[in-house]
């Protein structure tokens, strides 16, 4: 027995070698799930005279998307939002415009479609960093009493929404 | 027996490598302050020094979250740029180091930081390597214990005649 006991630690360390091989170093825990989402009161992206706070969202189920147009990965996500937003049955998508230092928000949004039910304008990123943004897109699930539910870091797409959202959604009754 | 892969020699030469490595990782922490002064992007771009050398000092203890391995003091990342300009704002506005670090903690969960505090969930990653030094200790203990009282089977007299008889043939 005693002499299997090298190849037992062996494959116990390779066990844990082997899930750690397959973790996404990308996906750091957010200190805010279960906490109270920061508020943030923005100028609207081609509105500069309107302002979008959180407040409004007061009640709701709702997601916050950060995103940008110099962001690839977001487009990609932008079709999966397009489908989201037709399909009326998840929940307001509110797009947090990140770094949008050339300020192409606005003409991208009116060329490829608007999945957003308002679109902040946060060009210094301050917002970003209250909400521990780590790049774009991030995506985070905030419930009716203002709690962060979910984050998810990099782009959306049918399968993370199936997995992932949908089911929090459930249990939120939303 | 599992002290055979043990032997004392192989384990204080495990042991050494993990004093030596653990060495070298405090040599590199201790050799970064040197490079943010080499790097553009770190170079301060205000005239109060007094808040750029606190930035310096806090930044070199706080991780980039774009650039993973990279500490904030030497991020050319555009998030870690933005994240400085916060980080000069709250020493401002008068806040503690100890402060600083909590306002960033508080976003970024404990992963912005590069020495991980001293709570339940970290309890392994700080005793841990002392538990494996104790158990190594303990199998090497046991391991020379085991030689010192080792006994050979008694041996008769006959053997022995036999043995010499067999050590004479060969010669």
């Amino acid at each position: 027995m005693k002499r299997w006991l090298p190849l037992v630690f062996f494959f116990v360390l390779a066990g844990f070698f082997a899930k750690g091989l397959f973790l996404n170093p990308r996906e750091v825990p957010s200190p805010f799930i279960g906490k109270t989402a920061p508020v943030f009161t923005l100028p609207v992206v081609g509105q500069a005279e309107q302002t979008f706070s959180t407040s409004a969202m007061n009640g709701k189920v709702w997601l916050l998307n950060v995103w940008a147009p110099w962001c690839v990965s977001c487009k990609v996500e932008h079709k999966f939002l397009m489908a989201l937003a037709e399909s009326q049955t998840a929940p307001p998508i509110v797009g947090l415009n990140w770094k949008d230092k050339n300020r192409d928000a606005e003409r991208l949004l009116l060329q490829t479609g608007n999945p957003y039910v308002a679109v902040p304008d946060d060009l210094s990123g301050r917002v970003g960093i209250d909400w521990g943004v780590t790049g774009t897109p991030e995506t985070y699930l905030i419930d009716a009493n203002g709690t962060v539910q979910l984050k998810h870091v990099g782009p959306i797409d049918i399968d993370i929404w199936r997995n992932k959202f949908v089911p929090k959604l459930k249990e939120l009754g939303a | 027996m599992m002290a055979a892969f043990l032997k004392p020699g192989l384990l204080s030469a495990v042991l050494a490598l993990w004093v030596l490595g653990s060495g070298a990782a405090q040599a590199s922490q201790t050799a970064s302050p040197a490079q943010p002064a080499a790097a553009p992007v770190a170079q301060p771009i205000f005239a109060d020094a007094a808040t750029e050398e606190r930035l310096r000092n806090l930044s070199k203890e706080l991780r980039c979250v774009v650039c993973q391995n990279e500490a904030l003091s030497d991020s050319p990342a555009d998030l870690a740029d933005s994240m400085r300009q916060e980080i000069r704002g709250l020493i401002r506005e008068g806040k503690t180091d100890q402060e600083v670090i909590e306002f960033l903690t508080a976003r970024y969960g404990d992963f912005v930081l590069f020495r991980p505090p001293f709570k339940p969930l970290t309890y392994l990653l700080w005793i841990g390597p002392f538990v494996f030094l104790a158990f190594g200790a303990v199998v090497w203990y046991l391991a020379l214990r085991a030689r010192r009282t080792f006994r050979s089977a008694p041996v008769s007299g006959e053997q022995i005649a036999t043995a010499a008889r067999l050590l004479e043939e060969k010669t």
